[in-house]
């Protein structure tokens, strides 16, 4: 046969030593691929670790009793601190919340337990993605034509309320896109047994399917809201600024990221050093969220 | 009899009609509510369109061309802010790519421990978690000043190119596009990570059946199986860092004058939407929301095709 006529290739062939040699040029592009790779994950992480060093060692020395409880000072004076941005973002953000919670969830209940697969969850589905795309400066121009330039709040132009519904405006498909998510998550099974039992499609939805999805949406809403509360983009022509504390919320109202922007390009030194502290009170609050959601999400996949 | 009494055991219950009109009700609630997606969407659209229509008028589409922005002289033409929203982006991209899939592939690699492997990955998520005007601060105060000599340098070996030809002088496009980078780094890893993690165990156990190396296998047959998923992800960091405010905003400059260097002071449409809209008023306001319609078409597309193509392409294994 064939094999008999061919036999000194076939002994050069198996002469080769199996063992591993790294001077082969593939294991050596292997090697240096691997290090490549290495190098640039740790290039990704520099800005994390540099960004939070700064913010947490600037900011985080400054930090007293009397700046989370004071008023900004006027430009050019020394001291004062960020009460009004604080206590304004949690104003802001719970207006939001308020806003997209409810709408988020209702049109995600819509998606996962009404229809899944109709032309309209399509259109939704596809309207969700969209939104999530629309660079957050456009919310902002939106409400400003909307709410701030018509003044239908009694007349309000610039108002807190007008800076919650932006930021519900960009809160909404991520609220949306958990509740769905969440549900669909939730075996058929349930759904099934609390029909066969004679429970109506609302009686089963607001006792089994969401409660069994609970955690989920809710580490989802949380991460929603932490990222809103970093939001500068739609608050700065809809909120504006306020160096005074909130006067109801349909009057300008600060926000720490407002202050951040505005007090960064200041050219005052203690300005600057509020907007490092106002970034150490927002950063802390915003990280403590993400890692308390995952912490939380933990349970759920267990 | 036996009939009778099993239907005796089974009493037929009657939905009382308020229970249907709560059920009705509710299932109503839900439709309005998902469709206020839709609603929102088309307000966005009108209420932008609507304020720009005397600027469309004005300028039609020359406002896309003319790069002469004159509030005084109530003149407007975008064309400077839009070429820094492409040049910005586009450039940004260009490092970010490499970058993100590059850690995308080391974290789904088994070349370091997995617990190390889970800390990079959650590392990189967190990076997205930090508010944009934060970064932006962090530019100003630390990065800009630190990376100046190396942009200086550059000026001075490749100054004949005119990409490099003006004096860094502080903000500048080319901090912008390094703060964009960290900004769609996290985007384009989460994202490039999760299409490589669905690629299936067989094909990578087959080429290596094969006789392929570790990186033979990822370059030929992981990475091509993934690209739909890690396009689709480049393509939506590509939006995000069009619409991408506030870290540009405070370190580009806001300068209308358009210029062909990187190293000098630029715009881009939203920056320039964050730093006028508020202090406009008459015409200058209708230029703006224009301008803020040429943004949201350009991100519409670019979205619109993210989502297109991970459709088109995506894996067919399962």
């Amino acid at each position: 046969m064939a094999p008999s006529t061919t036999p000194a290739p076939a002994a050069s062939v198996f002469a080769r030593s199996l063992d591993f040699r790294a001077s082969l040029s593939r294991n050596r592009w292997n090697s240096f691929f691997s290090v490549l790779a290495g190098l640039f994950a740790v290039i990704a992480v520099i800005p994390l670790v540099l960004v939070l060093g700064y913010v947490l060692f600037m900011g985080g020395s400054l930090i007293s009793a009397r700046l989370l409880t004071e008023l900004p000072p006027a430009p050019g004076l020394d001291g004062g601190g960020i009460g009004n941005a604080i206590l304004g973002t949690i104003v802001v953000t719970l207006i939001a919340s308020l806003i997209a919670i409810p709408v988020g969830v209702g049109g995600g209940i819509y998606l996962a337990e009404y229809s899944r697969s109709g032309w309209f969850a399509q259109f939704v589905r596809f309207g969700t993605n969209v939104l999530a795309g629309v660079p957050s400066i456009i919310c902002g121009v939106f409400i400003y034509g909307l709410i701030v330039s018509t003044r239908v709040f009694f007349g309000q132009s610039y108002s807190a309320m007008a800076g919650g519904i932006a930021l519900a405006v960009l809160m909404l498909p991520t609220v949306i896109k958990t509740t769905d998510e969440a549900l669909k998550l939730v075996p058929q099974e349930l759904r099934w047994g609390a029909i066969g039992i004679g429970a109506s499609r609302f009686v089963t939805i607001t006792r089994i399917t969401l409660p069994a999805a609970f955690t989920p949406i809710a580490t989802g809403v949380v991460l929603g809201i932490a990222r809103a509360a970093g939001e500068t983009a739609p608050l700065i022509f809809t909120a504006l600024f306020s160096p005074f504390w909130p006067e109801g919320v349909f009057n300008p109202i600060a926000t720490m990221s407002v202050l951040i922007f505005n007090f960064a390009i200041m050219p005052y030194e203690a300005q600057n050093a509020l907007a490092w502290a106002a970034s150490f009170v927002l950063v802390v609050m915003i990280l403590g969220a993400n890692l308390f959601a995952r912490w939380v999400g933990r349970f759920t996949r267990a | 009899m036996a009939a009778s009494e099993s239907t005796d055991l089974f009493v037929l219950r009657r939905r009382p009609p308020q229970e249907k009109l709560v059920d009705q009700g509710f299932r109503q609630l839900a439709v309005l509510l998902a469709s206020l997606v839709g609603l929102v969407l088309l307000g966005i659209l009108l209420v932008v369109l609507f304020g720009s229509r005397e600027a469309m008028a004005r300028f039609g589409l020359g406002f896309l061309v003319i790069s002469d922005w004159d509030p005084v002289g109530d003149t407007y033409g975008a064309f400077t802010a839009i070429y820094g929203t492409i040049v910005t982006s586009i450039l940004a991209l260009f490092i970010a790519v490499p970058l993100g899939v590059g850690t995308a592939i080391f974290i789904t690699e088994n070349l370091i421990p997995l617990r190390l492997r889970q800390l990079l990955g959650i590392m990189v998520e967190l990076l997205a978690a930090i508010p944009s005007v934060v970064l932006g601060l962090w530019a100003i105060f630390v990065m800009e000043p630190f990376i100046r000599p190396g942009l200086e340098l550059l000026h001075q070996t490749l100054g004949w190119m005119p990409f490099f030809s003006t004096v860094p002088q502080g903000p500048g496009m080319a901090p912008a596009i390094l703060i964009l980078v960290v900004m769609v780094l996290p985007i384009i890893t989460a994202i490039a990570r999760d299409s490589l993690q669905q690629v299936p165990p067989e094909l990578r156990q087959a080429a290596y059946g094969v006789g392929t190396t570790r990186w033979g296998a990822i370059l030929q047959v992981i990475l091509p199986a993934a690209v739909s998923g890690i396009t689709g992800g480049v393509m939506l960091a590509l939006g995000r860092a069009m619409g991408e405010t506030m870290a540009v905003t405070m370190i580009i400059g806001n300068s209308n004058n358009f210029s062909l260097s990187l190293l000098a002071p630029g715009n881009t449409i939203s920056s320039m939407l964050a730093n006028q809209f508020g202090e406009a008023d008459g015409f200058q306001v209708s230029a703006l929301m224009y301008a803020a319609f040429v943004l949201m078409v350009l991100t519409l597309i670019v979205n619109v095709l993210a989502q297109w193509i991970v459709r088109r392409l995506s894996l067919k294994y399962s």
